[in-house]
């Protein structure tokens, strides 16, 4: 039965990236020089569990790769080497190269071998260097062949086991049926050590056996069989030499020769047919032919059938060139199982192209002799990591070339992204329930379908049901959003690695915290937030953190300290960049925005408008541009961003302090709470995490500024006033008696007040697009669904704070409502005319 | 038809070595570390156990150890599933009680081979 | 004209055997409309539509669809007809519209009101003529004969796309 191993590699890559991630933050948390032997254990655990699935599922040069950072590891652990700073730094690297390894061979991608190799070479040098057992010694087996000078026919073996030997759970029976299936075998047992029954413990073992094995195998194999119980038994072990012949008595000569000169005249063809046929029965085998070529495998196979077959009176010869082989065919990773493969495969394309030539008899003397001379192989292969002459050929002998054509550009490069999640039981349980609960509710309610008079009990019953639903639905949306939601300590994983190799890279020391990790966010949003957070993160890093000389000459500690933190509130997940720098310079901000273009007037601005400049494209104070941040194209990005997530990011900060950046993002995309408003005959929802207040409009406090429209004066701030109406060109439904309100919003530091006509209820509303069948609204986010099935749009404040700016200058915008502002329409409106 | 116990930390080998066993027509229970292995050793008979020896919480030869000092599981065929090439690791794991072993990297055959050899 | 046309049944909608197709025709200020069967999802009369703000009037703004947004177009106001007061035998066509990018989309027409299901071959497609039809030209794939009637098949996706999916300038319409 062949198995094919691909179906488990999705499984392996998933289980290999998260072991890797082990390691690295394993590595980062190690103390050099008392290092705790538990977080040891874990690395070496993980690279062991890579090394091992690497090299069940076939690939090898994972294998290989990982080889020495698990021995590394090992003596680690047994305190056998120094865990030094040296070591940590190669073994992270190699850990990058691995991921990169990995990524390539998941992706079908060629591998990088320059740096596999420089890593493959870093690792070996220190392995070589480090503690004088540095190699991967093991005892090297006494006979790897048969021993051909002496005619040996068989072995005679005195097997006794020790009393104790059942309890390891073995049975003599088996080795016993083990070396009947190597040959002939004459069994007898010595029952001498037998006590009396009633003495007899039949838990220990008292009986030994005398058996003749007719065989050519190897002793080796003899020993191999009891390999197990070496320990628990005594073994002795003779050869029986026969008379004359050949070394292997089985092997029919003469119908092999024959046969073979029968097939000669089609040699070509033979080995052609044997590939295309191995290859499509055995595709798992076809990785292991990568670094030769059809034409140059089949001449290959061609000569070692000849020398086979002429030599078979040579046995010496024979054995010496199969032995050969052998060792040549485990460097490329044939295995025990692709010997039967190739074997059977071979005959029946020798018997395909014998035609009727084929009898039973060649048949069987192919059989035998494929078998011998795949014994005679296997017998040749060594140990683990021996069979190599140099280090490198370890790392590439089986990947001469990149292991997979290249495939068209249609192929999924990033295998990362979301296809699966994870979601632990309880979710999945807690789903369930609901549902279930959600059924009965439904049941019950139906029922109330059947009747035919309702009444008011029943009715009664109908809202409690009603209720139950309400409760039911919510219970079972929440519980559906919890399923996507995972903590965002998987989007902060990579901030220690970062600020390290950051902090190493700027020369700066910088000391990362990180509180909230289990705060839980929803999937998707996870996956786009992490690149705005490196940016702002490098950001802090690079612009915020000062060199430590600065820094002790302002009196605070060398080691500057980059916080990130992430809680939930409201209906939101907050995450703050805290950095103890040097905060923002207002100045040279306001000197930067004023020389771009995007400031005239800065008097009424307050410290926070001009720190929320930084957020606009081509901004940078930096005095130079580093590599790191500060080409000035990414705050702007960064916010963009994080708005199309559907949150906000601000920036508050203390010049000489420090900065804190505060990202608000809704827990998840496609729910939002609303608050529901009319405008004339049209109800539109405001996001309620955009509200700041609502207030009833008293038009005394309206004023008319001279380009840029109304102002509403809320206690001590001016708020321009959006008409949604004006804005929207929606028919202007009140009269003159009738007051609206204001709703003031908040977008990105800036209020503006929404004139509604009445506010109605707050629900919590399903984000459908507009742009799926329509197009993007300027002014609008989406549209919902209504209870009553009527389609509601959802308001963009941002957007209508830009519209607005478009809109409210324009002379024909007059207000209808006040005569007193119409009077004052000169001075108002001699803003810019569109 | 046996049923077959099998432990290890890496959840891709777990799914290969059921996938191996189930197909051969075997029962297979899965556990990923030793102490786990050993409650459902305790709660289910089983007619062989084939284990990892590097798992976190408890090892493969703490498992064996502590498999061998149930009644039940005085006689049953342990195989542990090791890459360790050192002699030590397999010497240790006779000494807790282990049948046998089994090297990684094994093919699915290697594997069911040598489960046929314990399995009677 | 001959009349090579021939009338299906809309519940019979047999694929057609060589090279003709399937149009559905309805009716617009007196004159024959017709659309590619395979481009209409459904009919279904007029609902309330809630209004999008800043759009041309043709487009009176967009329904709900099973839970999804989907925009209707004023066909009388698209091509600068008459406004007709909507009833209870005003219909709603609702059609895939494809884009350049290849993305589909659904939309709904408003007619005055559906005719029927004609299968037409390709040979009785005629050229329009650069005028007579009220609907821009460029709209317009070919022109029919059904019944001695006259057929005007549009062009779905040239139509649809041009005007709305473009960016018109919100404040200047």
């Amino acid at each position: 039965m062949s198995v094919d191993m691909s179906q488990f590699l999705a499984t392996f890559y998933e289980e290999s990236f998260e072991g890797l991630e082990i390691m690295e933050s394993e590595l980062l948390n190690l103390d050099i020089g008392a290092a705790d032997s538990e977080t040891i254990n874990t690395i070496f655990r993980a690279a062991h569990s890579i090394k091992g699935g690497s090299g069940t599922f076939g690939l090898t040069a994972v294998a290989s790769f990982t080889h020495v950072m698990e021995t590394m590891l090992d003596e680690m652990r047994d305190g056998r080497r120094e865990v030094s700073q040296e070591a940590v730094t190669i073994l992270l690297s190699a850990v990058d190269v691995l991921s990169e390894m990995l990524t390539a061979l998941r992706d079908e991608q060629p591998l990088n071998h320059d740096a596999i190799g420089k890593a493959q070479q870093d690792l070996d040098s220190l392995m070589a260097a480090g503690n004088g057992s540095a190699d991967t010694s093991v005892e090297t087996k006494t006979e790897s062949m048969p021993n051909d000078s002496q005619n040996i026919t068989g072995w005679k073996i005195k097997f006794t086991p020790h009393t104790d030997m059942f309890k390891c759970g073995n049975d003599p029976v088996r080795m016993i049926r083990e070396l009947d299936g190597l040959g002939d075998i004459k069994v007898d047992v010595d029952v001498a050590k037998l006590p009396e029954l009633n003495k007899l413990i039949p838990e220990d073992s008292y009986l030994s056996w005398n058996i003749s094995l007719n065989s050519p195998i190897s002793e080796h194999d003899v020993r191999e069989v009891f390999a197990w119980v070496e320990d628990e038994c005594d073994l002795v072990i003779s050869p029986v030499t026969g008379s004359g012949g050949n070394n292997s008595p089985e092997l029919q000569v003469d119908v092999l020769e024959s046969s073979f000169n029968l097939l000669a005249p089609q040699g070509e063809k033979l080995v052609a047919r044997f590939y295309e046929e191995l290859f499509s029965r055995y595709p798992q085998v076809v990785p292991l032919f990568k670094n030769t070529t059809p034409e140059k495998q089949q001449i290959k196979l061609l000569t070692a059938l000849k020398l086979v077959v002429n030599n078979l009176r040579n046995p010496d010869t024979l054995v010496k060139a199969l032995t050969e082989m052998g060792l040549r065919h485990q460097e490329y990773g044939a295995e025990a199982g692709h010997y039967d493969a190739v074997a059977s495969t071979l005959i029946d394309v020798m018997q395909e192209l014998a035609g009727d030539k084929w009898t039973t008899e060649i048949e069987t003397a192919w059989k035998d002799a494929l078998t011998v001379i795949a014994k005679v192989m296997l017998d040749s292969y060594v140990p683990d990591g021996q069979n190599v002459a140099t280090p490198g050929m370890v790392a590439t002998a089986p990947v001469g070339t990149p292991q997979v054509q290249v495939k068209t550009a249609e192929k999924r490069k990033s295998g990362g992204e979301a296809s699966s999640i994870r979601v632990s039981i309880d979710k999945v349980d807690e789903l369930i329930n609901t549902v279930g609960e959600l059924v009965i509710t439904q049941s019950m309610l139906g029922q109330f379908g059947e009747v035919e008079d309702l009444n008011n009990s029943h009715l009664e019953k109908m809202r409690d049901g009603l209720a139950q639903l309400e409760r039911n639905t919510r219970e079972l949306q929440e519980a559906v959003m919890r399923i996507r939601m995972l903590p965002i300590s998987f989007a902060f994983q990579r901030f220690p690695r970062l600020v390290h190799d950051l902090s190493a890279q700027l020369g700066k020391k910088v000391e990362l915290k990180m509180s909230g990790e289990h705060t839980e966010l929803d999937k998707t949003v996870m996956e786009k937030i992490g690149d705005p957070l490196v940016h702002l993160v490098r950001n802090s890093m690079d612009h915020g953190i000062e060199k430590p000389e600065n820094r002790v000459d302002a009196n605070k500690h060398e080691t500057g300290v980059v916080h990130l933190n992430a809680y939930h509130q409201g209906g939101n997940i907050v995450i703050e960049i805290i950095d103890d720098g040097a905060g923002l310079n207002t100045e040279k901000i306001l000197a930067k925005a004023k020389s771009l273009g995007l400031v005239t007037d800065s008097e009424n601005m307050t410290e926070e408008q001009i720190h929320d400049l930084i957020f606009n494209p081509g901004f940078s104070t930096a005095d130079e541009v580093s590599d790191v941040s500060g080409r000035g194209v990414g705050m702007d990005v960064v916010r963009r961003n994080i708005r199309s997530l559907g949150g906000t990011v601000d920036v508050k900060s203390v010049q000489g302090e420090g900065s804190t950046f505060t990202i608000r993002l809704p827990l998840t995309l496609a729910i939002l709470d609303g608050q529901l408003v009319r405008v004339g005959s049209e109800t539109y929802i405001i996001p309620l995490v955009s509200i700041v207040e609502s207030v009833q409009l008293d038009e005394g406090k309206i004023n008319i500024v001279s380009g840029r429209g109304e102002v509403y004066k809320l206690r001590d701030e001016f708020i321009p006033i959006v008409r949604l109406y004006h804005i929207f060109s929606i028919p202007f439904d009140m009269n003159d008696d009738e007051r609206g309100l204001l709703v003031v919003v908040e977008a990105d530091g800036e209020k503006i007040a929404l004139f509604v006509d009445e506010l109605l209820g707050q629900q919590q509303v399903v984000i459908k697009s507009l742009e799926t069948n329509f197009k993007k609204v300027e002014g609008l986010s989406g549209a919902t669904i209504l209870g009553d099935g009527t389609v509601a749009l959802i308001l963009d404040v941002k957007g209508l704070f830009d519209l607005n700016a478009k809109v409210a200058t324009r002379p024909e915008f007059v207000f209808r409502s006040n005569s007193e502002e119409a009077g004052d329409k000169g001075g108002g409106n001699s803003g810019v005319a569109a | 038809m046996a049923t077959i116990l099998a432990v290890d930390d890496s959840a891709s080998m777990r799914q290969m070595v059921t996938f191996t066993l189930k197909g051969a027509g075997y029962e297979v229970v899965e556990a990923s570390d030793g102490q786990e292995a050993l409650e459902k050793a305790k709660g289910q008979q089983f007619n062989l156990v084939i284990s990892d020896v590097n798992m976190p919480v408890m090892d493969g030869i703490t498992l064996i150890k502590e498999l061998r000092a149930l009644e039940e599981y005085k006689f049953t065929p342990m195989l542990m599933l090791t890459t360790e090439s050192g002699d030590d690791k397999k010497t240790q794991g006779k000494t807790a009680g282990a049948t046998g072993w089994i090297v990684k990297p094994f093919n699915p055959d290697q594997l069911l081979a040598t489960i046929k050899k314990v399995l009677d | 004209m001959e009349n090579v046309a021939q009338k299906v049944d809309v519940h019979e909608l047999v694929s057609t055997g060589g090279d003709g197709q399937q149009f559905l025709t309805f009716m617009l200020a007196g004159e024959e409309y017709g659309v590619d069967i395979l481009r209409v999802q459904e009919i279904k009369g007029w609902d309330n539509v809630t209004k999008i703000p800043n759009t041309p009037d043709y487009i009176r703004g967009v329904i709900n669809l099973r839970g999804t947004i989907v925009p209707i177009i004023d066909m009388r106001l698209r091509f600068g007809l008459n406004f007709l007061e909507y009833g209870q035998t005003t219909v709603v066509i609702v059609l895939k519209v494809n884009s350049n990018s290849g993305k589909s989309r659904i939309m709904g027409i408003i007619v005055d009101g559906v005719s029927d299901v004609y299968n037409i071959a390709k040979e009785e497609m005629k050229a329009a003529p650069d005028f007579g039809t009220a609907v821009d030209t460029k709209f317009v794939s070919s022109m029919s004969t059904v019944n001695d009637k006259m057929v005007i098949l549009l062009d779905i996706d040239h139509m649809c796309n041009s005007a709305e999916l473009s960016t018109i300038d919100a404040i200047t319409e």
